[in-house]
C-alpha cells in the first residue's frame, strides 16, 4: 500500500495568499523537499474548478494523498472533502497572512514562515494512510435501557418511537420509579400554578402497548460485555434464571435513591412520626387522595406544616450530602400546594436558606406558592423538637437575624437525591494502590452493588465524577461518559425532577441511537464523530506495560492473556491517549501517528543559532486551542513569526518523545495548549490533558539531562473563548526564549 | 407649527408667591415660544402630593386628584393633562391608573365626586410637560427655535426621583436618563450625560421634616455637579430645585463648602436660549443667580 | 373596642392577613423573594431600623407591634427607586406609605416622628383651602415642638425665608387668607365622604 502512495500538493492563491507569498519558492520545497508526485497552485482552490482540478488528479493521476497548502483544516472542509485519499492540511491563512503584518520587514519571516507550512503538510501527508475500518463492527437495532423510572421509560418510548427496540431491565417489581410514588407532580406547562397529574400510569400504558419495547421486571444485569453495535447482557431475573441478550447500546438510568433522614436526629426524624421526608409526604398526600392530609401520629388533620429545605444537603457536616439536589424547593411548593390547595387556611411555612427553583416552570411555580399564600421564610432550622402535639422547629432568622421557632403539625425534610451509580471505580483503585503501597492487604470498605456488572478491565460500572454522579460532562457533552455507546441519563448523572429526567432521557435515547449507527460503520463517536481510523499496534515492540489500558479514558482497551492490548474499535474515540501514552511508540493510527506529527517537527527548517531566528513549536488541541487560535487569525491578531503550530487531538496525545525530538532538533520554545483539566474539566476526551499535563510534569528532567532551561516548555489550558490569550501566550514564549537564549541543539 | 393645547395642571407651587412660581412664568414664556396653549384646570385643587398619604390614606388622597382630572374632563375634554410639577403629574397619573385597575376603587371615587355633583369617567391621559417636549415637539423641533445658543454653558441634568420614577419619561432608563441632556444639547449648551447624580433623591418632603438626612443628600447633588465642572444644574421638579437651591446656606454654615451653585428649570434654559429676557425666563427668582444665563439673556 | 384592638383580635396569629386586607397594596406582601434590592436602593436605607425586605419578613414573622409602631416607613422619601428596582415589582413605595398610614389610622404610630407630624400638618393645611398654604406649613414645622424652640427654628431659617420673599417665591400676605378653590365645603364633603367609605371597609374588617 505504501509504494502506491502518490503525493498531490496544491497551493491556493485566493483570499491574499497570492499577494504574501512567493509561490514559486514554495512549489520548488513542495517538490525538492516534500517529494510530493505533483505540486499545483490555483488562483481559488476551493472554487468549483478548484476542486475539480484535484479530484482529476485522483482520479486520473492515481493521487492517493492530498496535500492542501491553503487555509485553516477547520476552513472549507466541505469543498476540500475527497473520498478515499489522505488530505492533509498546510495552513497558510490562519496560519501565516492573517496572523503577521502585510508589511515589507515582516515578508522574509513570514514567507520562511509559510515554507515550512508547505513542508509539514507534504510530510504529514507522506506518513498518512488512508484509514479502513477494523472489521470488528456489529450492528442491532435493541438499546438496552437500564432502570425503569421516568429517566428510562421516556427513553424507551422515545426508541421506539424513532423505529428501534429498546429492553427496559427494571430492578424493582414495577414500572414508574419514584414519581410513581407521588401524589403529582411539578407542573411543565405554562401557566405553572398548579401541581399535575404524573402522567406515571399513561407512560406505563404506552410501554406496554409498543411491540418495540420489552420490559424484564424485577430483574439486573449480572454481566455486559461486548462493545458499541455488539454489546452482550446477561440480564437475571429474581428467582435467578438468566437470558444473555444482545444490545446496540445501552442507556443507564439507574436513577437515585432518597437520603436516608435517619441521620438527621437533630431534625426530629425517628423522634415522632409527625416528621417526615419529602418522599414521605407523597405517601400520606396519597393517601389523603386530595382531602386534608392527616398527620402520622394521632390521625390529625395538619393544620400547620413546615418545610425545612436543604435537610442534610449542602452541608459540610459529616454523613450529609455536600451538594444541592436541585429539585427539592419546588417540590416544597408543590407539597405545600397540597395543603393550600385543600384548605387555604393551613398555615405553610418553607424554611430556606436560597430557595432554587431552576428550570422553565420554576420561577412562576414559586410565584404562584407565594399567591397561594405558602409562606417562605429566609432561615436556617437547627433542630426540630418533637412535642406532646405541636413540634417546635427551632431556626436562625437570616433575615431579621434572631434565634427563633415555630410550631407546626407536621415537619416535612427536604432531603436529597443519592445516585444509584455502582460502586467508584476510581476511588477502589486508589484505595487498593495505597493498600498495595504499604503493604496491607486492600479491602474494599463499602460494598455496592454493581449496575452494568461490565466485564471490562476497566471495572464493571462507569467512572464517577464528584459525589458518585457518573462522570459526563453535563454542560458541554451531556450523557456522554467515559465508556462509549452507554449513556448515562436522568438523576445517576446528576440531581433532578422527572422534567428534566424526561429531557434526559430523550437526549440519551437520540445519543444511544447515534451510536449504534456509528458502530455499524465503523465510525467513531463523539467528539471525532464520522472518524474511521483506528489504533492498532506493533506487537513485536510491545513491553506489555499496560500503560495504554490503564491510560485509555474510555475503556477501550482491554489485555489478552499475555498482557498485550487488545483494542475494541468501537469503543474507541480516537483521542490517541493511548498514542501519548506508550513508551515504545508502538501505538498509530492510520492517519495520525507518532511519525505523522513527529515528521513535521523534524522537517521544518532550523535556522542556525546566529540567524537570532528561533523556533517554538506550538502543539495545540484540536478542540479548543487550535479553533482559538483560528479565530484570534480572523481577528486579525498577530503572534509570532517564529511559531509553528501543530494541531493534535487532544494533548493526552503528545507523546513526550516529540518535545524530546524537538528540543534536540533545536526548537528554542515549546508551547503546549490543551483544554481545561479536573473536575471542571472542558477536555473532550475528559482525562487527555490531565494525563498530558502528568506526563509534562515530568519533562523537566529531559530538559535538566539536557541542559536546557526549564522555561522552554510550557503547557497552559485554552478556552475556545481565549482568542487574545491564545496568541499572547505563544509572544510570551518568544519573549522567553529571547531572554533565556538560542538552544544550543541546533544543526 | 400647529398650535398644540393642553389641559394645565400647575400645581400648588406654581402660584403667584409660591415656591416656584419662577417656573410658572418661565413654563408660560416657554409655550408662548412653542406655541403650546395651556388651559389651566378652573378650580383645580392639590393633589396632596407626596406626604399626603400619612392622614390622608388610600381612597380620600386619590379622591383629590379624582376632582381634578373630573374637572378637566368637564372644562377641557379631550385635552391631555399637563403636569410641570413632578409630585402632580406622579399623584394624578397613579390615581388614574389604580382607578383602571381597582373597578371598586373607582366606583367609590365616583360616590365621593358625586357629593359635589361631580362624575369622573377616567380616560384623560395623564401627561408631564417633559413629554410634550420630547414626545410631541422634538428635540429636532425645539433646537430649531433656538435664537441664543447656549454656549459654553456646562449644565448638569438633574432628573430628580418622580418625574423619572415610577413612571418616567418612556424610553428612559430609570437609572440614567438622558433626556435633560438631549434637550441641554438641542438648545447649544454642554450636557453631562454621565453627572451621577442625575436620578439621586433630594429628600423631597422630609427636606422639612428630616432636615439634616435631606442636606446630606443635597449636598451629594450639589458636590457632584461642582465635580463636573458644571455651570449651573437643570432640573424639571419644584420640589428638587427649592431643595437643592435653597439651602446650600445651611450646608455651607454646616460642612464648610463653599457652596454657589444655580439650580434652574429647563423651562427657563429653553426661554433664555429662544432669545427671551431675563424677566420673562423668571431668572430673578434665583436665589443664587445663573449668571452664564443672564450674560446670554442681556444678549 | 379601638380598632386596633378589634384588628388584633381579628388576625390574632395573622398579621400578613391583617395587611393584606387593610394595607394600600397590601396583598402585594407575600409575593417578596427576600432579594433585598430594596433596601439597598433606598436614599435614606441607612436611617431605616428595618428597610423594606425586613418589615416584609416581620409582617410575615406576625411582628405586628415591631412594624406598626416603627418609625422606618416614615423615612420613605417617596424616590420610588424600590419600585422601579424590585425584580417582583412589588409597589414597595405604595406598601409603605399603607403600612405608615394604616399605624396612624390605628393611633400607635411613632408619635415623635417628625414626618409622621408633618404629613398631618400637611393634610389639615391642604384641607383648609384645597391647596397648600407654603407658609403656613412651614411656620407650622418650625413650631411644632413649642413656641421656644419654633422661635429659634425660625431664626435658624430666617435667611431662607428673607431669600424666598427676595425672589417673590413667597409672600408673607399668604398668612392672611392665600390661595385656594373656590368652595372649599365642596370638595371637604367629597374627601369626607371618601374618609367614610374608606373606614367602613377597613372596619367591616375587624368585625
Amino acid at each position: 500500500m505504501a509504494d502506491e502512495k502518490k503525493i498531490g500538493a496544491y497551493m491556493c492563491k485566493g483570499c491574499g495568499l497570492g499577494e504574501r507569498l512567493d509561490f514559486d519558492n514554495m512549489k520548488m520545497i513542495a517538490e525538492r523537499e516534500g517529494k510530493a508526485n505533483l505540486v499545483k497552485e490555483h488562483d481559488f482552490l476551493c472554487s468549483a474548478e478548484g476542486v475539480k482540478m484535484i479530484q482529476d488528479d485522483i482520479d486520473n493521476e492515481g493521487v492517493t494523498n492530498v496535500a492542501i497548502c491553503a487555509c485553516s483544516r477547520r476552513a472549507k472542509t466541505e469543498a476540500f472533502n475527497f473520498e478515499g485519499v489522505a488530505i492533509t492540511r498546510g495552513n497558510l491563512r490562519e496560519g501565516v497572512i492573517w496572523v503577521r503584518p502585510d508589511t515589507d520587514e515582516a515578508r522574509e519571516t513570514t514567507q520562511e514562515m509559510a515554507e515550512d507550512y508547505v513542508r509539514m503538510a507534504c510530510f504529514e501527508s507522506k506518513f498518512t494512510q488512508v484509514p479502513k475500518s477494523s472489521e470488528q463492527q456489529g450492528r442491532i437495532d435493541n438499546v438496552l435501557v437500564v432502570g425503569g423510572g421516568v429517566t428510562g421509560m421516556t427513553a424507551a418510548i422515545e426508541i421506539a418511537k424513532a423505529g428501534y427496540k429498546a429492553s427496559i431491565v427494571e430492578k424493582s417489581g414495577a414500572l414508574g420509579g419514584h414519581l410513581a410514588d407521588a401524589w403529582k407532580d411539578i407542573p411543565s406547562r405554562s401557566p405553572y400554578a398548579d401541581p399535575v397529574d404524573t402522567g406515571v400510569a399513561d407512560m406505563i400504558a404506552a410501554i406496554e402497548a409498543d411491540a418495540n419495547i420489552t420490559v424484564h421486571l424485577n430483574s439486573t444485569l449480572t454481566k455486559t460485555s461486548g462493545a458499541p453495535g455488539r454489546f452482550a447482557a446477561d440480564i437475571s431475573t429474581e428467582s435467578g434464571s438468566t437470558t444473555t441478550e444482545n444490545f446496540g447500546a445501552i442507556v443507564q438510568a439507574s436513577g437515585y435513591k432518597d437520603y436516608d433522614a435517619n441521620q438527621l436526629p437533630e431534625l426530629g426524624y425517628g423522634k415522632t412520626p409527625d416528621v417526615v421526608t419529602q418522599a414521605e409526604l407523597e405517601k400520606l398526600a396519597v393517601e389523603a387522595n386530595g382531602g386534608p392530609i392527616k398527620r402520622p401520629s394521632d390521625g390529625k388533620e395538619v393544620t400547620s406544616v413546615a418545610f425545612v429545605q436543604c435537610a442534610g444537603q449542602r452541608s459540610d457536616k459529616e454523613g450529609h450530602l455536600p451538594y444541592c439536589s436541585g429539585t427539592c424547593c419546588l417540590t416544597s411548593i408543590k407539597q405545600a400546594m397540597y395543603f393550600k390547595d385543600n384548605n387555604s387556611d393551613v398555615d405553610t411555612t418553607v424554611i430556606y436558606t436560597d430557595l432554587r427553583t431552576p428550570g422553565a416552570p420554576g420561577e412562576d411555580f414559586y410565584r404562584s406558592g407565594q399567591q397561594k399564600g405558602v409562606v417562605f421564610t429566609k432561615g436556617e432550622v437547627s433542630e426540630v423538637a418533637a412535642g406532646s402535639d405541636a413540634h417546635s422547629v427551632k431556626f436562625k432568622d437570616l433575615i431579621l437575624n434572631e434565634d427563633t421557632e415555630m410550631q407546626a403539625d407536621l415537619v416535612v425534610l427536604a432531603t436529597g437525591q443519592v445516585p444509584n451509580s455502582g460502586p467508584d471505580l476510581e476511588m477502589q483503585a486508589d484505595d487498593k494502590a495505597d493498600a498495595e503501597e504499604a503493604g496491607e492487604e486492600y479491602v474494599q470498605e463499602i460494598p455496592v452493588d454493581s449496575i452494568l456488572n461490565l466485564d471490562y478491565r476497566q471495572g464493571p460500572d462507569m467512572p464517577q465524577l464528584v459525589h458518585g454522579f457518573t462522570d459526563s460532562h453535563f454542560i458541554c457533552f451531556p450523557y456522554e461518559t467515559r465508556r462509549t455507546g452507554i449513556y448515562t441519563a436522568g438523576p445517576v448523572r446528576r440531581p433532578m425532577d422527572s422534567l428534566q429526567a424526561k429531557e434526559d432521557g430523550t437526549g440519551a435515547a437520540m445519543k444511544a441511537i447515534h451510536a449504534l449507527e456509528d458502530a455499524a460503520q465503523g465510525r467513531a463517536a463523539h467528539p471525532r464523530s464520522g472518524d474511521l481510523s483506528f489504533p492498532s499496534f506493533r506487537q513485536e515492540g510491545c513491553t506489555q506495560c499496560k500503560r495504554c489500558t490503564v491510560e485509555c479514558p474510555f475503556g477501550a482497551i482491554n489485555e489478552d492473556e499475555e498482557g498485550y492490548p487488545q483494542f475494541n474499535e468501537a469503543r474507541c474515540r480516537r483521542c490517541g491517549t493511548c498514542m501519548g501514552a506508550c513508551p515504545v511508540r508502538v501505538i498509530s493510527f492510520e492517519n495520525y501517528s507518532v511519525d505523522t506529527v513527529g515528521q513535521q517537527i523534524k522537517n521544518v527548517e532550523m535556522p542556525d543559532e546566529f540567524d537570532e531566528k528561533p523556533r517554538i513549536l506550538v502543539l495545540a488541541c484540536e478542540n479548543d486551542a487550535y479553533p482559538a487560535l483560528d479565530m484570534a487569525a480572523r481577528n486579525g491578531n498577530h503572534y509570532s513569526e517564529f511559531s509553528r503550530v501543530i494541531p493534535v487531538r487532544c494533548l493526552g496525545s503528545v507523546n513526550t518523545i516529540w518535545i524530546t525530538d524537538a528540543l534536540n532538533s533545536g526548537y528554542d520554545g515549546i508551547v503546549l495548549m490543551g483544554c481545561r483539566k479536573d473536575d471542571d474539566y472542558q477536555c473532550h476526551f475528559v482525562r487527555g490533558s490531565r494525563l498530558a499535563g502528568i506526563r509534562m510534569s515530568k519533562i523537566d528532567d529531559t530538559l535538566e539531562q539536557l541542559n536546557l532551561e526549564p522555561d522552554r516548555v510550557a503547557t497552559y489550558e485554552i478556552a475556545i473563548t481565549d482568542v487574545d490569550r491564545a496568541p499572547a501566550l505563544i509572544n510570551e514564549m518568544a519573549e522567553t526564549v529571547e531572554k533565556v537564549g538560542m538552544n544550543p541543539f541546533k544543526f | 407649527m400647529a398650535k398644540r393645547e393642553y389641559s394645565y395642571y400647575p400645581g400648588c407651587s406654581s402660584q403667584k408667591g409660591a415656591s416656584s412660581s419662577n417656573m410658572m412664568k418661565s413654563v408660560a414664556t416657554m409655550c408662548e415660544e412653542l406655541d403650546v396653549q395651556l388651559n389651566e384646570i378652573p378650580d383645580w385643587n392639590c393633589c396632596s402630593a407626596s406626604i399626603g398619604y400619612g392622614s390622608g390614606g388610600e381612597l380620600p388622597r386619590l379622591v383629590m386628584s379624582a376632582r381634578n382630572i373630573a374637572l378637566s374632563e368637564e372644562h377641557n375634554p379631550d385635552q391631555d393633562i399637563v403636569a410641570t410639577c413632578a409630585a402632580c403629574w406622579l399623584s394624578t397619573r397613579e390615581a388614574a391608573e389604580r382607578f383602571e385597575d381597582d373597578e371598586n376603587m373607582f366606583k367609590e371615587a365616583n360616590e365621593a365626586l358625586a357629593e359635589a355633583g361631580m362624575k369622573l369617567t377616567n380616560k384623560t391621559p395623564i401627561r408631564h410637560m417633559a413629554e410634550v417636549l420630547i414626545e410631541d415637539i422634538g428635540y429636532e423641533e425645539i433646537g430649531k427655535g433656538v435664537k441664543k445658543p447656549l454656549e459654553g454653558v456646562k449644565i448638569a441634568g438633574y432628573v430628580g426621583c418622580q418625574t423619572n420614577r415610577p413612571f418616567g419619561i418612556d424610553g428612559e432608563s430609570y437609572e440614567n436618563p438622558m433626556y435633560l441632556d438631549g434637550l441641554v444639547d438641542a438648545l447649544g449648551g454642554d450636557s453631562i450625560p454621565t453627572y451621577e447624580k442625575k436620578v439621586q433623591c433630594c429628600g423631597g418632603a422630609l427636606a422639612f421634616s428630616e432636615p439634616e438626612k435631606s442636606q446630606e443628600m443635597i449636598k451629594g447633588i450639589i458636590e457632584a455637579a461642582y465635580d463636573n465642572d458644571a455651570d449651573m444644574i437643570a432640573t424639571p421638579c419644584p420640589l428638587c430645585q427649592a431643595n437643592v437651591e435653597i439651602y446650600q446656606d445651611q450646608i455651607n454654615a454646616k460642612y464648610g463648602t463653599k457652596f454657589d451653585m444655580p439650580v434652574v428649570y429647563y423651562s427657563q434654559l429653553i426661554s433664555v436660549a429662544y432669545g427671551r429676557n431675563a424677566n420673562d425666563a423668571a431668572l430673578n427668582g434665583q436665589i443664587i443667580k445663573a449668571r452664564k444665563l443672564e450674560e446670554i439673556a442681556a444678549k | 373596642m379601638s380598632t386596633n384592638t378589634a384588628m388584633v383580635e381579628k388576625y390574632r396569629n395573622n398579621f400578613l392577613k391583617e395587611v393584606e386586607a387593610n394595607v394600600e397594596e397590601g396583598e402585594w406582601v407575600k409575593m417578596c423573594m427576600q432579594c433585598g434590592v430594596c433596601a439597598g436602593s433606598c436614599p435614606l436605607g441607612n436611617a431605616w431600623e428595618h428597610p423594606p425586605q425586613e418589615i416584609f419578613m416581620m409582617i410575615r414573622a406576625g411582628k405586628r407591634e415591631d412594624v406598626l409602631t416603627s418609625d422606618s416607613m416614615w423615612m420613605c422619601t417617596s424616590c420610588y427607586n424600590c419600585i422601579v428596582r424590585c425584580p417582583r415589582e412589588l409597589p414597595i413605595t405604595h406598601i409603605m406609605h399603607g403600612l405608615a398610614h394604616y399605624a396612624k389610622r390605628l393611633g400607635i404610630q411613632p408619635k415623635g416622628n417628625p414626618t409622621q407630624w408633618f404629613s398631618e400638618v400637611f393634610w389639615n393645611n391642604m384641607m383648609k383651602k384645597g391647596r397648600v398654604n407654603e407658609l403656613k406649613l412651614g411656620l407650622s414645622m418650625y413650631f411644632k415642638d413649642g413656641f421656644v424652640s419654633g422661635i429659634k427654628e425660625s431664626l435658624k431659617n430666617a435667611k431662607l425665608g428673607m431669600n424666598m420673599q427676595k425672589t417673590k417665591r413667597m409672600a408673607p400676605m399668604e398668612f392672611f387668607g392665600g390661595h385656594g378653590v373656590k368652595n372649599p365645603g365642596d370638595l371637604q364633603k367629597i374627601i369626607k365622604k371618601a374618609q367614610e367609605l374608606e373606614a367602613a371597609r377597613i372596619e367591616e374588617h375587624g368585625k
